[in-house]
């Protein structure tokens, strides 16, 4: 706070704050004569209206050393705490210290918990109840805005449901826990990156028949037959011969019943023709291992069906 | 002259000279050493002004009065910076004029909401909030999607804020509209909010 570009603020701040005090000491002790005695009261000199007045006494003793007080805690006030220029104070007190210390003390108290986490497996600690509630909260801190409160995801919007026992990266603990640390990019190109060989949106409606009748879904068998080649052409390099996917790249299987953007025939048209960009934030930074171990239990307990809900 | 209550009481332009002297005093001391303190003036490090896509988007930000439910301002209190990161410093403001702190957290606060969403989902939040967070009661702005964003006066906005000690350059003035050229106006929202409290993302 007190660093000036120049030594002149620092004096300028000073000597306004002392000498405001010291005037109102000087005040006090003008306006603090006692009374004067003898039948005239005094007034304080000015004549309204012909005759009115205005008396000019002091007042009240146990007042004016309430006033005397302030000056008092004022002095002692600015030789505690930072007031004078650079001048920090005898307590050195600074509200990015007051932080460090609450953090400190905080830290030293949660820290043996998460470090006890951090040496179990991450199934041991989906299984204890405590752990579970820790994660819980760091859940509905920083996941629920995209995986939502009841970890179901958003439908349709590309955020992946973590209840159930489909991952798009992979559902063992170190895929977990590499997820939230460094984050994910999935990425479906526009047409699979290859137009021509998805032949327009015409071939688009064949390609989404296919996929559609990979998952048992009602489409039209004739198109799914078109479809079928226009797969092997393009989608198959991230989606793979029989649609399963591949959790290396993220790309989902297409054979089972979630579908992150939607599984109607147009919103399938839409995800090849327009591709889908689908990013999940790396919290290497932000949480640490020891919060993410205990967030990547609580998802990994999710889906196992142990977590409280 | 003796300075008492009679003569000051009946000199009105002393009286005022007085009133001016008493009441100034907060106002030297609290404000006028502000801009002459390093923390205050100087930009913390990797802090660039607005581009002009940036700009628009703090403008239509500003329109909005998205600031009446999102403060801009972490305070330096644990369970603040556990959930937004590192507190708020003035040397991240130095090129806001004037600085969306708030007051107000209807919702959450932004100032480091910076690369924490993906483009992705600030589009879906803004064209409708509770397709991906259902218990919001943030208001949907689906029409910045469909309006474009202004380039016509960018140049003008940006040559102010130069007079102000932004240091835009002459080449960044001339081009601005044209980084605008084909944006929405949620492109430019969008941008605006992704760059939000990046320089001190990383330190906790």
């Amino acid at each position: 706070m007190s660093d000036f570009v120049n030594e002149f603020w620092n004096w300028y701040v000073i000597l306004i704050v002392l000498i405001s005090i010291v005037a109102c000491a000087v005040f006090l002790w003008t306006q603090s004569q006692a009374r004067r005695g003898g039948p005239t009261t005094d007034t304080t000199g000015h004549v309204w209206d012909e005759t009115l007045q205005e008396y000019n006494n002091p007042l009240p003793r146990w007042w004016m050393w309430l006033f005397y007080a302030t000056v008092v805690f004022a002095l002692v006030y600015v030789a505690l705490y930072p007031a004078l220029g650079r001048f920090p104070g005898v307590f050195n007190w600074s509200t990015a210290n007051e932080h460090k210390k609450e953090v400190e003390r905080v830290e030293a108290e949660i820290r043996p918990l998460f470090e006890k986490y951090l040496k179990m497996d991450l199934a041991t600690v989906a299984a204890d109840k405590d752990a579970m509630e820790m994660g819980g909260r760091l859940y509905q801190t920083y996941c629920m805005q995209c995986h939502g409160a009841t970890a179901q995801g958003s439908r349709d919007k590309g955020y992946p449901n973590l209840t159930d026992k489909d991952w798009q990266w992979g559902g063992e603990p170190e895929q977990i826990i590499e997820t939230i640390t460094n984050g994910r990019i999935g990425m479906m190109p526009p047409y699979g990156g290859n137009p021509d060989a998805v032949g327009g949106e015409a071939g688009a409606k064949e390609i989404a028949s296919y996929v559609r009748s990979l998952s048992g879904l009602s489409h039209n068998a004739e198109l799914a037959a078109k479809g079928k080649e226009r797969y092997a052409a393009v989608c198959i390099a991230c989606h793979g011969p029989e649609g399963k996917g591949m959790t290396a790249l993220g790309a989902p299987n297409l054979t089972d019943k979630v579908w992150l953007y939607g599984s109607s025939e147009a919103k399938i048209v839409e995800t090849i023709v327009n591709g889908r960009n689908n990013q999940m934030p790396a919290w290497k930074d932000f949480l640490g291992e020891a919060k993410i171990h205990v967030l990547a239990a609580y998802v990994l307990g999710l889906s196992s069906g142990s977590a409280a809900k | 002259m003796k300075l008492t209550h009679d003569s000051i009481e009946r000199n009105l332009a002393l009286l005022i000279v007085l009133t001016v002297l008493v009441v100034s005093v907060g106002g030297l001391l609290e404000i006028v050493p502000l801009f002459f303190q390093k923390s205050t003036t100087t930009p913390v490090e990797g802090l660039k002004p607005y581009s002009p896509l940036r700009l628009t988007g703090r403008d239509i930000y500003i329109r909005e009065g998205c600031f009446l439910c999102h403060s801009q301002m972490i305070r330096p209190f644990r369970a603040e910076t556990e959930r937004y990161g590192h507190y708020s410093v003035a040397g991240e403001f130095v090129y806001d004029h004037p600085f969306q702190w708030g007051s107000k957290r209807t919702g959450p606060d932004l100032a480091r909401v910076g690369g924490r969403y993906s483009d992705e989902w600030h589009r879906a939040h803004l064209i409708n909030p509770r397709d991906v967070v259902p218990e919001s009661n943030m208001p949907a702005f689906a029409w910045l999607g469909r309006t474009p964003a202004d380039g016509a006066s960018i140049a003008g906005k940006m040559e102010a804020l130069r007079k102000v000690g932004v240091p835009y350059t002459d080449e960044e003035i001339a081009g601005a509209a044209k980084e605008l050229e084909g944006k929405t106006e949620m492109d430019a929202l969008i941008a605006y909010l992704q760059g939000l409290g990046l320089e001190l993302k990383g330190v906790r």
